[in-house]
């Protein structure tokens, strides 16, 4: 058995996970993106992996080669169709409704008097995001109509063309927390409360984690999740709404985990490195048992 | 880092040593104690370290 974990930045998740490899005694070999060049036509050197982790910090990058080494019969981990699925808003969204997964009410829209036709049905304060994005980045919250044309404007005006697109979300009126979920071979495996005093509770902009028992409705809400997108590994971001419970707020499919191994008490990047190994091993029997 | 058999570098930013716990694979995220800065190693042979580059917009989890 043979795996691969590619990568853009060697961050402190990634040196987990490599240790994780080690300390199991798994051969893995990291493999900068940056430096790979792919024929689509020939899997040349990718043909020696089993599976392939993939661990870029650029969603680009893991689009990139996750696409192509999956065209040319690598299994990734997480397979496109689930890093397609977690890394755009709206694709999110939709995966979660057509599974019937609670999530908040969105309204999308690609003109700037259309988006604010979007916002005011959402209702103010509306939650303005990027569909791609992360760590809380150009996340807004909209409290009224002066508020709405200027960040429509500027988002229109000053943004990519990505930025054009403008994906209303519906504000959650939660406690000053959220609660994030992480999915191991689409078990839920830990989970964390994330508090801030600000309305977005993302680590990435100071919010503080701590341990939280796995409940059976996280249990539930978490696996429906992972599925809903066919993920293998995720992290479900969840917001407690007080009339409609849990709702899934966005999909992770590139978790990071550095401050949950202790708060939590789970490794992991153990349980990561193990079930990639055991993904690879059971593709490795299968192909051996066919040959 | 920790102190290994691993030669270190020089942090670009303020000259400060660098030491690895372990041999750095290219791309590796280091943090120079002595003046905060994040670094990346774009070279292990021998080790290189640059100032890591800005969060870009498709950067996440």
């Amino acid at each position: 058995m043979r795996l691969a974990m590619t990568y853009t930045r060697l961050r402190t998740e990634e040196r987990l996970l490599l240790d994780a490899f080690e300390g199991q005694g798994i051969d893995v070999d990291p493999i900068d993106l940056r430096s790979a060049v792919f024929d689509p036509a020939d899997a040349g050197d990718w043909r020696r992996y089993d599976a392939v982790l993939d661990r870029s910090v650029s969603l680009t990058a893991t689009l990139t080669a996750v696409r192509v080494l999956e065209g040319l019969g690598v299994r990734c981990i997480n397979p496109l169709s689930a890093v397609e699925a977690c890394s755009d808003k709206l694709a999110t969204t939709i995966a979660l409704l057509r599974a019937g997964v609670p999530t908040p009410a969105v309204r999308v829209a690609t003109g700037v008097e259309s988006g604010l036709v979007a916002i005011e049905a959402i209702g103010y304060p509306a939650v303005l995001k990027p569909t791609v994005g992360s760590w809380g980045r150009l996340v807004a919250r909209v409290n009224d109509r002066d508020a709405a044309e200027a960040l429509l404007e500027h988002r229109a005006t000053l943004g990519s063309a990505q930025q054009g697109v403008f994906y209303v979300q519906e504000h959650i009126d939660k406690p000053d927390r959220d609660i994030r979920v992480f999915v191991v071979g689409g078990e839920p495996v830990a989970a964390i409360v994330r508090h801030s005093a600000h309305w977005v509770t993302n680590t990435a902009r100071g919010a503080t984690a701590e341990g939280l028992e796995l409940t059976d409705a996280l249990r539930s809400i978490a696996r429906r999740s992972a599925k809903a997108v066919g993920a293998d590994l995720v992290a479900v971001d969840l917001l407690e709404c007080p009339r409609r419970g849990l709702l899934v707020n966005e999909l992770n499919h590139s978790m990071e985990f550095r401050n949950s191994i202790t708060t939590t008490g789970v490794d992991i990047p153990g349980l990561i490195a193990r079930y990639a190994a055991s993904i690879a091993d059971t593709l490795r029997a299968r192909e051996a048992a066919s040959a | 880092m920790l102190e290994t058999t691993t030669p270190p570098a020089l942090c670009p930013e303020c000259d400060a040593e660098i030491r690895f716990a372990r041999p750095p694979l290219n791309g590796e995220i280091a943090h120079c104690s002595a003046c905060s800065a994040e670094l990346e190693v774009t070279c292990t042979q021998p080790i290189r370290l640059e100032l890591a580059p800005e969060v870009e917009e498709d950067w996440g989890e």
